[in-house]
C-alpha cells in the first residue's frame, strides 16, 4: 500500500513537472484501439478574452496539438497480453501524435478499462484536536479509513475522498475550515490487478516515456461524457470498450463505484466472423458499415456481399441479409447490456435518486442501441459524447474517444485523492527522522 | 410489343446494384506489406530529432557552422586571401580618388604675407591629393611649430579647397638676450628675431635669463607702474626668480619675489607722497616687505653725512650694483 503509495505521489510531481513544461500526452491503451493526444498547456489567456466563457472546469488551459490513433494488438480485455506488440503498437501512435505535434512528449498519462477493478466505501472518523477542520486533519481522517483487505497482487488505483462529515452534517465537500468535534469521510477505493499496471507501466517505459499518471477507463470516459448536472445529481456510465466494458457510477461529482465487465464490441465481431465464416477484418467491416440491432422489412432485402479470395465460387459470392446479421449482433450486446445491468443491480444502482444512464464508447454507435438499451437498462438513457474539448481533431471527436478525452480532463484537473494530503505523521515509522521533523512542524 | 402489365415487374433489388446510388467500396483484403510501428531505433531517432535544442542547432547552427567552414576552406590558400584583399583594396581605391574627394587648392586666411609662405611652405603637401589620404592632425602640427603661429584651423571645403585659418601671435615684449633681440607674446612665447631694439620701440624690453617664463608677471608690473612708466627703460629678471625694474638715470627699484604688484603699488604711493624716485638714489630695495631700503648715490649720501655733521665716506666704499 505505502508503495503504491509513494509510487503515485511521484506520479504527481511527475504530472506537475510535465505541466510546468507546457507538454503531456495522453494514452488510452483500449483492446481494439489506442489513441495518444498530445497536451499543451499554455494557459487559458486566449479564451478569456471571449465574452462569457470561463475556465470551464480547467479544460480551456489546455489545447490538443497532436492527436493519433492505431489498430490496438496485443491487448485483450483491455489488459495487455502480449507486451512486445503492445509496446510497438504505443509507439506507432506516440510517434504519429509527436509528428503531428512537432514536439517531443516524455510525460504520459495513460488509462486502461480491464484488470478487474473492485469498489469499495471505506469509512473513517476522528475527533478534531482543535476544534477547527484544517488539512492536516483532512490527512488524519483519511489515514484514519479502515482499509479493507483488497487481495495479493492487487494495486489500489483510485482513492478519493467522496464525502465528508462533520458532526451531524453530512455531505459537505470541503470540510476545511469548519467548526466542529468530530469528522468522518467516506472513501472510494477502486484496486485493479497489480499485474496490468506492471504491464502498463514497462511498455510505456520501453517507449522511453514517464509515466505521469494512470487512470481506469471508466472513470475517465464518466468525465467527459457526463454532464455536469448529470454527474451531480447522480448518473451511471456505461462506456462500451472493444475488449471490456466499463460501468461507473458518479454521485455528487464523485465517481462512487466503478466495475468492469469482460464483453465488448470485439465480441460482437467475433460472433460476426464466426457466425459467417469471414475473417475478423472483414466481420469488423460488415459490423460497423451494416451493423443494427432492430431488425425491419427492409433489411430483409438489403443483401450484403460477404466476398472472399478462397477461389471457390460458391464461398466466394455469399450474400447475408441486414437481418441475419442483425441476428448474430443483437443477442451479444444484449447480453453486454444484461451483464451491465446486473453490475448495476449489484451497486445498487436503482436506489440512487437519479437513474440516469449514459452509453459512451465506440460500441455505443451501433444503430439501434439506444431504444435496446432501454429495454435492458431503463428509460433513462442516453447516447453520450465526449465534452469538446480545443484543438482536437474531427475524427477524434466521436464516443470511441470518450476516455481520452476524459483524460485530458483529468489531467488538466484532477480530483483529490488519498496521496495529495501529506501523510499523518503517526503513519512514519516511530523512530523515523520525518517523523520528528513534522512534529516539529506540526506544533510549531 | 408493349407488356400488358401496366407497372413494370422489377426483381427485388439485391443489395446495391452497380451503378445505383453510390458505389460500395469492396471488402478489401490488402496485406500489410511491413508493420506499420516504427522500428526502436526509428522512434528513439524521431524523438531525438524533436529535442528543440537540437532542432534550434540544426535549423541555425549548422547552417552558419557550414558557410563558415566554406569560407574557411576558400580562404585557406595564400593567393586566394590576397586576391581577396586586392580586390577590396582596389575598390577603395578608385572611390577615394573620385574627383569629389580631390584636394587641389590650399587657401592660407588671417596672416600676414610672408607668414602665409611660411605656412605654405611647411603644411609642404602634394597636391592634389584625396582627401582621404589627407592627414590634416599632422599637417596641423607641422604648423603649429612655427613660432609665429598661435593657433591653426584646418578644413577641407568643397570645391577641392584646403582651407587653413591661423591665428598669429602678437608680440607684446622685447627680450634682449646675449644671443640678440627676440619678439615675445603675452605668454612669453617666441615669435619672431629683431635685429634692432629700435625697429620695435613701442614694446617695453625684458632681459635676463628665464625672462620670458615669467613674461605675464612682467605684464602685470608694467601695468601697474603707471606714473612711473615713462621712465622705465626695462625690466630684468634676476636669478630667474625676481624682476628688476630699471629706470632711466641708472635707478633700479628691486621687487621682492612674491607679489611684486603690490610692492611696486607701494613704492609709487611712497613715490607720489613724497616724490622720491625724483631725488637722487641708485635704487630702491623692495625685497623685504616690512624694511624697504634705499641705497642713495655717493654725493647724495656724503651730503646727507655732512647734514648730520658726520665726515663723508671716502669714495672706496661705493659699491658697483
Amino acid at each position: 500500500m505505502t508503495d503504491l503509495y509513494q509510487t503515485q505521489r511521484v506520479m504527481r510531481n511527475m504530472r506537475r513537472a510535465a505541466m510546468q513544461r507546457g507538454v503531456i500526452a495522453i494514452l488510452d491503451v483500449g483492446t481494439s484501439k489506442i489513441a495518444c493526444l498530445i497536451l499543451k498547456f499554455d494557459g487559458e489567456a486566449r479564451l478569456r478574452e471571449v465574452e462569457g466563457v470561463g475556465p470551464m472546469a480547467g479544460q480551456s488551459k489546455f489545447r490538443i496539438i497532436g492527436a493519433a490513433t492505431t489498430r490496438s494488438r496485443g491487448v485483450r480485455f483491455g489488459e495487455i497480453s502480449v507486451m512486445n506488440e503492445t509496446e510497438r503498437a504505443i509507439r506507432t501512435a506516440v510517434q504519429a501524435a509527436q509528428k503531428m505535434a512537432n514536439v517531443r512528449v516524455d510525460h504520459v498519462i495513460a488509462c486502461f478499462s480491464g484488470a478487474e477493478p473492485r469498489s469499495y466505501g471505506l469509512a473513517g472518523e476522528i475527533d478534531l484536536e482543535d476544534n477547527v477542520v484544517t488539512e492536516h486533519d483532512i490527512a488524519r481522517v483519511l489515514a484514519s479509513c479502515d482499509v479493507p483487505d483488497i487481495g495479493p497482487g492487487r494495486e489500489v488505483l483510485h482513492a478519493q475522498p467522496v464525502n465528508f462529515a462533520l458532526d451531524h452534517r453530512s455531505g459537505l465537500a470541503d470540510p476545511r475550515g469548519q467548526i466542529g468535534n468530530r469528522l468522518a469521510c467516506d472513501m472510494h477505493l477502486l484496486s485493479v490487478e497489480d499485474s496490468a499496471i506492471q504491464n502498463l507501466l514497462y511498455c510505456i517505459q520501453r517507449c522511453d516515456l514517464e509515466l505521469a499518471g494512470i487512470a481506469s477507463s471508466a472513470y475517465v470516459s464518466a468525465i467527459s461524457s457526463l454532464v455536469e448536472d448529470e454527474q451531480e445529481l447522480g448518473a451511471a456510465c456505461i462506456d462500451l470498450g472493444g475488449g471490456a466494458t466499463g460501468v461507473s457510477i458518479f454521485m455528487k461529482k464523485h465517481m462512487i463505484y466503478a466495475d468492469s465487465v469482460r464483453m465488448g464490441g470485439d465480441h460482437v465481431t467475433a460472433d460476426i466472423s464466426k457466425g459467417l465464416y469471414i475473417p475478423a477484418a472483414d466481420a469488423e467491416k460488415i459490423k460497423t458499415r451494416h451493423g443494427g440491432l432492430f431488425a425491419t422489412g427492409m433489411d430483409d432485402r438489403e443483401m450484403i456481399e460477404l466476398g472472399g479470395e478462397s477461389g471457390d465460387w460458391e464461398k466466394d459470392r455469399r450474400r447475408i441479409s441486414r437481418t441475419e446479421l442483425i441476428g448474430i449482433m443483437r443477442p451479444r450486446v444484449e447480453e453486454i447490456l444484461e451483464e451491465a445491468r446486473t453490475v448495476l443491480d449489484a451497486a445498487g444502482f436503482d436506489h440512487l435518486p437519479s437513474q440516469q444512464i449514459v452509453l459512451t464508447g465506440g460500441g455505443s454507435q451501433i444503430p439501434g442501441l439506444d431504444m435496446l438499451a432501454n429495454r435492458i437498462l431503463g428509460q433513462r438513457v442516453r447516447l453520450g459524447r465526449p465534452l469538446r474539448v480545443q484543438g482536437l481533431p474531427q475524427a477524434a471527436t466521436g464516443p470511441a474517444f470518450a476516455s481520452a478525452v476524459g483524460l485530458c480532463l483529468f489531467a488538466a484537473h484532477p480530483q483529490d485523492e488519498w496521496w495529495d494530503f501529506e501523510v499523518p505523521a503517526e503513519r512514519y515509522p516511530a523512530r523515523s527522522l520525518r517523523r520528528a521533523f513534522r512534529w516539529f512542524k506540526d506544533n510549531w | 410489343m408493349r407488356s400488358l402489365i401496366p407497372f413494370r415487374l422489377r426483381p427485388a433489388r439485391h443489395g446495391r446494384q452497380p451503378g445505383f446510388g453510390r458505389a460500395e467500396p469492396p471488402l478489401t483484403r490488402q496485406k500489410v506489406a511491413h508493420d506499420p510501428s516504427p522500428s526502436l531505433w526509428a522512434y528513439r531517432m524521431q524523438r531525438v530529432m524533436l529535442t528543440p535544442y537540437l532542432r534550434a542547432f540544426l535549423r541555425v547552427g549548422l547552417p552558419v557552422l557550414a558557410v563558415a567552414a566554406m569560407a574557411g576552406v576558400y580562404m585557406s590558400g595564400e593567393d586566394r586571401r590576397n586576391s581577396v584583399v586586392q580586390v577590396f583594396t582596389d575598390l577603395r581605391e578608385k572611390f577615394q580618388s573620385r574627383p569629389e574627394f580631390m584636394v587641389t587648392l590650399v587657401s592660407i586666411e588671417g596672416s600676414s604675407v610672408e607668414l602665409a609662405d611660411a605656412v605654405r611652405a611647411r603644411l609642404d603637401l602634394n597636391l592634389p591629393q584625396s582627401s582621404f589620404d589627407l592627414d590634416l592632425e599632422a599637417a596641423r602640427a607641422r604648423v603649429v611649430e612655427l613660432d609665429a603661429v598661435k593657433g591653426v584651423e584646418l578644413r577641407v571645403r568643397s570645391g577641392g579647397v584646403l582651407s587653413v585659418l591661423i591665428t598669429e601671435r602678437q608680440p607684446v615684449l622685447v627680450w634682449r638676450q646675449a644671443s640678440g633681440l627676440s619678439l615675445v607674446d603675452e605668454t612669453g612665447h617666441r615669435v619672431a628675431g629683431l635685429f634692432e631694439r629700435a625697429d620695435r620701440d613701442d614694446l617695453p624690453l625684458i632681459a635676463g635669463e628665464g625672462a620670458d617664463a615669467a613674461a605675464p608677471e612682467a605684464l602685470e608690473i608694467l601695468a601697474a607702474a603707471g606714473p612711473i612708466a615713462p621712465r622705465i627703460r626695462g625690466l630684468v629678471r634676476m636669478g630667474e626668480r625676481r624682476w628688476d625694474i630699471v629706470l632711466d638715470r641708472g635707478q633700479r627699484i628691486l621687487l621682492p619675489e612674491d607679489r611684486p604688484v603690490r610692492a611696486l603699488e607701494r613704492l609709487l604711493a611712497l613715490d607720489q607722497a613724497q616724490d622720491m624716485l625724483a631725488r637722487d638714489l641708485v635704487a630702491v630695495d623692495l625685497r623685504l616687505p616690512n624694511r624697504p631700503t634705499l641705497r642713495l648715490t655717493t654725493y647724495a649720501m656724503n651730503e646727507l653725512r655732512r647734514a648730520k655733521g658726520l665726515q663723508p665716506l671716502p669714495e672706496t666704499v661705493e659699491t658697483e650694483l
